[in-house]
């Protein structure tokens, strides 16, 4: 009797324990969805409010105000940056991973050193850069930038993907006398599409969430989502609906692309070293 | 390869070295014809200077506490989500999200909405507790920037450590059993060896990202009060951008890549020695 039924009682406890834990981290995100539902008041109340009818009030309020340049602009670096290093990525990647040149680990070593420089180490320079070029304020600066601190990861991904490809497919390939951009366009691209899906993936992530650049390079024209946020911090009043509203909305495309990807997600936050 | 290489190189070792270039000199952007050299005096003031410590100091205190709990958090969450629970995929998806909110958002939801003292959420359920009206922002920010760090960094440690322990046996583990081990010594004999480079990736990797925190300082203390959550990007931030001294944050900037290397070096050797002891045993 009790062999029969401890499986299952264990199952439960554990499913009630691992739900409690999950609901705590969960929580904040749900409150912050709950939060852009209520009307100011609701939101400012004291003690909160938690039940309530739900409104759409402050997102329309959000949407039609000046919330939308802000969201445009983090698209267009994200998917502007996203797209240069998958352009300049994967012909690196796949020297890297097919055609060996000599000192391929310095090089790779040398690319993944650069993500992990500090961006003190070269923030100075290219504030002066940037002022000097008139690009202050501009999305092609933040475009530069961020195709600089995501193509060291893109091309480490990128090669962990290429690697799994077998040789004897480029070498078919070859004596049928496909040309090097051939080659790339119709086999290698099919071939790694779950590795593209990654590297867009993680691309997409650390670049539509980025701030430190965003809030430094940019004031008005350039500026980008989170930098919307910033007008929250102070001066506004309690605006607790429309921060969350607009929180919500700043959030939703990375969530949504990380939960529809979450299998690349792991692949991707670390290199391509965990499958 | 080479269009790459040539632009990751222009973008990241001229600029640097430019850096290294303007840490000998003294220049404020708003005073025209301040350029100077000034030899080793931007270092000097580092050494002398209260704020360098003090950020340094906060840096070390906030990347160790953030990465060694979520650590401990994920691997636990981890396990929790490896053994057999109800609706494990829909609890794995719920519990990325806080990596996956914007920084900034998830810092301002914290601060407006849960830890406000009149209108948050927390001070409320903790009324009964007797912590109604506690400010927890401004009487604990450090507290309160590692929590919300922490918060962040769990899924993602949680994620790395799973597949860790989705890459081992469960036969392994039946057999252990068997042999009469209980729950606590097959975890540390078997499990841990098993995850242990799967935890050292994750505290790794988090930790030369947890370095770099500047989103949520930003968002819920400004570095303050005082200079209490001051860490190097911070400090770099109100040098560059408040003060306008060039030579100045160029100087940090350089101590900034060389903290990131031995912070990488320190983690990763700590890290490898705990588990190796632990594995003799």
């Amino acid at each position: 009797m009790r062999t029969a039924d401890s499986p299952l009682r264990s199952k439960v406890l554990w499913s009630v324990v691992g739900w409690l834990v999950v609901f705590v981290f969960f929580f904040p995100v749900l409150w912050m969805w709950l939060e852009g539902l209520k009307t100011e008041p609701q939101a400012a109340s004291s003690p909160p409010t938690i039940l309530f009818l739900p409104t759409l009030a402050e997102y329309q309020e959000v949407l039609s105000g000046d919330f939308p340049p802000f969201f445009i602009n983090s698209a267009i670096a994200s998917l502007v940056s996203t797209l240069l290093v998958l352009v300049l990525g994967l012909p690196a990647a796949y020297a890297l991973a097919i055609r060996p040149v000599g000192k391929t680990r310095d090089v790779l070593f040398f690319f993944i050193s650069t993500r992990f420089l500090p961006f003190a180490a070269s923030l100075v320079p290219l504030y002066l850069l940037a002022r000097d070029l008139q690009l202050l304020d501009n999305i092609l600066a933040l475009i530069l930038i961020y195709t600089t601190i995501n193509l060291p990861l893109g091309v480490w991904l990128l090669r962990s993907f290429l690697l799994e490809i077998p040789n004897d497919l480029f070498e078919a390939a070859r004596v049928d006398g496909a040309q090097f951009r051939h080659e790339i366009l119709r086999i290698v691209v099919p071939l790694i599409a779950p590795g593209l899906a990654a590297t867009s993936l993680i691309c997409l992530i650390f670049s539509w969430n980025e701030f430190f650049y965003a809030v430094n390079f940019t004031s008005s024209v350039a500026a980008t989502a989170p930098i919307f946020l910033v007008s929250f911090i102070s001066g506004r009043g309690l605006f607790y609906a429309k921060l969350a509203a607009a929180a919500t909305l700043a959030s939703l495309p990375v969530l949504l692309a990380g939960w529809i990807a979450q299998k690349q997600l792991i692949r991707g936050l670390t290199m391509g070293a965990v499958k | 390869m080479l269009p790459a290489f040539i632009y990751v190189f222009l973008l990241t070792q001229i600029p640097f070295v430019l850096t290294i270039y303007y840490s000998f000199f003294s220049w404020n952007l708003l005073k025209e014809g301040s350029f100077r050299f000034a030899g080793l005096d931007n270092y000097t003031r580092l050494v002398t200077n209260e704020s360098i410590r003090t950020a340094v100091l906060n840096t070390v205190v906030l990347t160790i506490s953030v990465i060694a709990i979520s650590v401990v958090l994920g691997l636990a969450v981890a396990m929790l989500l490896n053994s057999e629970v109800f609706g494990k995929g829909f609890m794995r998806t719920l519990m990325i999200a806080p990596f996956l909110i914007m920084p900034t958002a998830g810092a301002l939801i914290w601060k407006d909405t849960l830890l406000n003292p009149l209108f948050g959420l927390l001070p409320y359920l903790l009324t009964p507790l007797g912590l109604s009206r506690v400010d927890w922002v401004n009487r604990f920010p450090m507290a309160t920037v590692v929590a919300v760090e922490v918060w962040r960094w769990t899924p993602f440690m949680m994620l790395i450590i799973l597949a860790g322990l989705q890459s081992q046996n469960p036969e392994v583990l039946e057999a252990s059993r068997v042999d009469g081990a209980n729950a606590f010594q097959a975890f540390r004999r078997i499990t841990l060896p098993l995850v242990r480079p799967f935890i050292e990736l994750g505290a790794l990797l988090g930790s030369l990202f947890v370095v770099q925190t500047y989103d949520s300082i930003f968002m819920l203390t400004y570095g303050g009060p005082g200079e209490d959550t001051t860490n190097i990007p911070f400090l770099l931030y109100l040098v560059a951008f408040q003060g306008y001294s060039i030579g100045q944050a160029s100087a940090i900037g350089v101590v900034a890549v060389i903290i990131t290397i031995v912070v990488a070096t320190f983690a990763l050797r700590t890290l490898f020695s705990i588990f190796q002891v632990e594995a003799r045993r």
